[in-house]
Formats: structure tokens, sequence, C-alpha cells
């Protein structure tokens, strides 16, 4: 199984571990943006951004 | 051939324009990852020069890491965009709103406080609904709706319960009454460079484009220019992202951006954001 998804940060292709769980924090290698696994069900797999930022992120 | 020195500590979609903006203007870009280096005293002006570039636009997410690295760069001479001074000003609210109040730039009452007691005290003066923001902080995190005692003493108990310093500071601003929009311009030097509309999403009353604010073209009228532009000026200049809003007394400045996003202003603005931004950091770099 190969699995693949597309960074919402950059739209970059980000390869995910067929052993992947909910949960698990997984990294976009063109843009570094953590995302969290939501749901993992066969090979539909959605995520979501992860809960890193920082209390001095923004603009 | 100039260098830009690219600063980021992460990648995103405006970092990634401005490179290929650089790029297409004939400009060498050095990208660093600030999370990734070193910093040494004792480099010299031609070491950091090699290193960082020309002239360098600060893009990092994290405020902290990026006023300081702007503070180390322009120890050693190099030109920054923006300069520490104005990131110091832009990055805390309470220094945005006190400079803008002294030049007389329009801008929304606020109160300043510094325990909860003072904070509930400044709000039976300026009167509810009120609006609790975080002196350090951005795309709307914690900025709260007070709408009544009851509702101010369960959010000030749970702020007074925070560790960090910057959150006893309590900036408690008059909730101004304006249409369900605000208007984000992004100013480079002396010149708005696109402006917009954000509507707050369903279910919200923020506008920030990072919690689904949407964008429409904004235009440009003789007295957000004025203002804008004289918001940008007290606060030192650069490259700024400056938020108005329409209020019954006219337009209030809410609040200046130092390290601004364009994404969403790039999608509803006919404008080459990130080419304007480069031609701009060229011309801070003649300078």
């Amino acid at each position: 199984m190969n699995l693949k998804t597309i960074c919402t940060e950059c739209t970059g292709e980000i390869a995910i571990p067929s052993d992947v769980v909910v949960g698990e924090i997984i990294t976009c290698p063109d843009c570094g943006t953590d995302f969290e696994i939501s749901e993992s069900s066969g090979e539909n797999v959605s995520i979501k951004r992860a809960e890193t930022v920082g209390e001095d992120w923004g603009e | 051939m100039v260098t830009l020195g690219l600063i980021y500590d992460r990648l995103r979609w405006e970092e990634k324009a401005l490179a290929e903006a650089a790029e297409a203007n004939g400009v060498n870009v050095t990208r660093v990852d600030a999370k990734a280096i070193y910093l040494d005293s004792d480099w010299s002006f031609s070491e950091t020069k090699k290193m960082f570039g020309n002239v360098i636009l600060q893009r990092c997410i994290s405020y902290f890491r990026g006023l300081h690295t702007t503070a180390f760069l322009e120890s050693k001479g190099l030109p920054v965009i923006n300069k520490m001074d104005v990131s110091l000003t832009c990055g805390n609210k309470l220094l945005t709103t006190s400079k803008l109040s002294k030049a007389k730039v329009p801008t929304p009452r606020t109160l300043f406080s510094f325990t909860e007691e003072g904070a509930l005290k400044s709000l039976q003066e300026i009167g509810y609904p009120a609006v609790l923001k975080p002196v350090t902080g951005s795309w709307g995190r914690m900025v709260v709706r007070l709408k009544d005692e009851e509702m101010a003493q369960a959010i000030l108990e749970m702020r007074a319960h925070l560790e960090g310093p910057l959150d006893h500071i309590f900036y408690i601003q008059e909730l101004v009454k304006r249409p369900p929009r605000d208007i984000r311009t992004i100013v480079a030097g002396d010149k708005i460079i696109a402006a917009m509309y954000r509507y707050s999403p369903e279910g919200d009353w923020r506008t920030n484009i990072a919690i689904g604010g949407k964008g429409e073209n904004c235009k440009v009228t003789s007295e957000l220019e004025d203002i804008v532009l004289r918001a940008a000026e007290t606060v030192g200049g650069g490259l700024l992202g400056v938020d108005a809003m329409e209020s019954p007394k006219g337009i209030l400045v809410h609040e200046v951006n130092n390290t601004v996003e364009f994404k969403g202003a790039a999608s509803v603005c006919n404008v080459d954001i990130a080419d304007e931004i480069i031609k701009y950091a060229l011309l801070v770099e003649k300078r």
C-alpha cells in the first residue's frame, strides 16, 4: 500500500506510512508543516493540521 | 548581483511566492531556516553578508525568533525588512496602540491593566461588550468578545492562571460598531500595494483569514490611504499589514502586522504582491 496525500499548505505530496494510526503526526517534506492523522480506514486517510502553534506565532 | 536572504521557520505559500518572484527579478535567493542555524557575535559584516545576502526578508512565523534574529543581523550592519524596532512595536499591541495614539492616528479606545482586578475596573470604565486581546499573538488567537461581567470574570480568571508574563498584561478595547468586515492593507514603504476586505466566517465575529475569514478586493479611498500610510510611518515603516475598520467615526487602525501574510490578498487583489515586495526589497538594498 502506497498512500499519499496533498499538503494543504504548499500542495506538496506527502507519503503516508502504511502502518499509520489516528493521532500520529506526519510532516510535509516540502514545507515542514505538521499534520495529525484524523481518520484512517484502509486506503482512506484524512489529515488535519497539528496543534503545534506557538503563542508567539503569527503575522 | 543582489542576494536576498529569506529567513523562515516554516516555509508557507508566501515564502515560496517570494522566492519565485525574486528569481524572476534576477535576484539570488538564500533560504535560511532559522530553526537550523546559530549566530556568532564574532562574525564580521562580510561573513554575515555571505551567509544571509545583501538584503534580508525576515519571514519567521515565531515573533520572538524573528525579532532576535533581526537584532543580530542589524547589529552586523545588514538591512532587514522589517527593522528590529518596527518588529518590536508591531509584535506588541500595547506598544502599537500607544504609538498610534501618540501620533493621533485614529485607533479604537484601549485600556491597559496589569492584574485581574485592574482589568475588571477597566471593563467597568469602557463598558460591555468589549474586546480582550493578548498583547502578543496573531490570527485572532485568544481574542475574546466579553459580553458581560460574568463572562469577563471567568475569562480573566483563566488568564490569571496562565504562566507567561505577557498573559498578565490585559489589553481591553472598545467593541467598534463596524460592518461584518475589516480592511487588510499591505504597505511597502510609502505605498499601499494591496487592500482587501476581510469578512467574518459564519459563526464567528473575527475576520482573520487564518480562521476562515473571506477576502474581497477593496478600493483604496483617499481617507483609507492617508490613515494607513500614517499608521505605517508611525510604527517605523517597512513591509506591513495594516488592519483598519470602518467605524461611525471613520477609519480606525486596530493592528499593524510585522510579518504580513498575503496568500488571501493575492487570491482576490489584481496585483502581484510577491513581485511588489521584492521590488521594495531591492529599493531598500540600494539605500
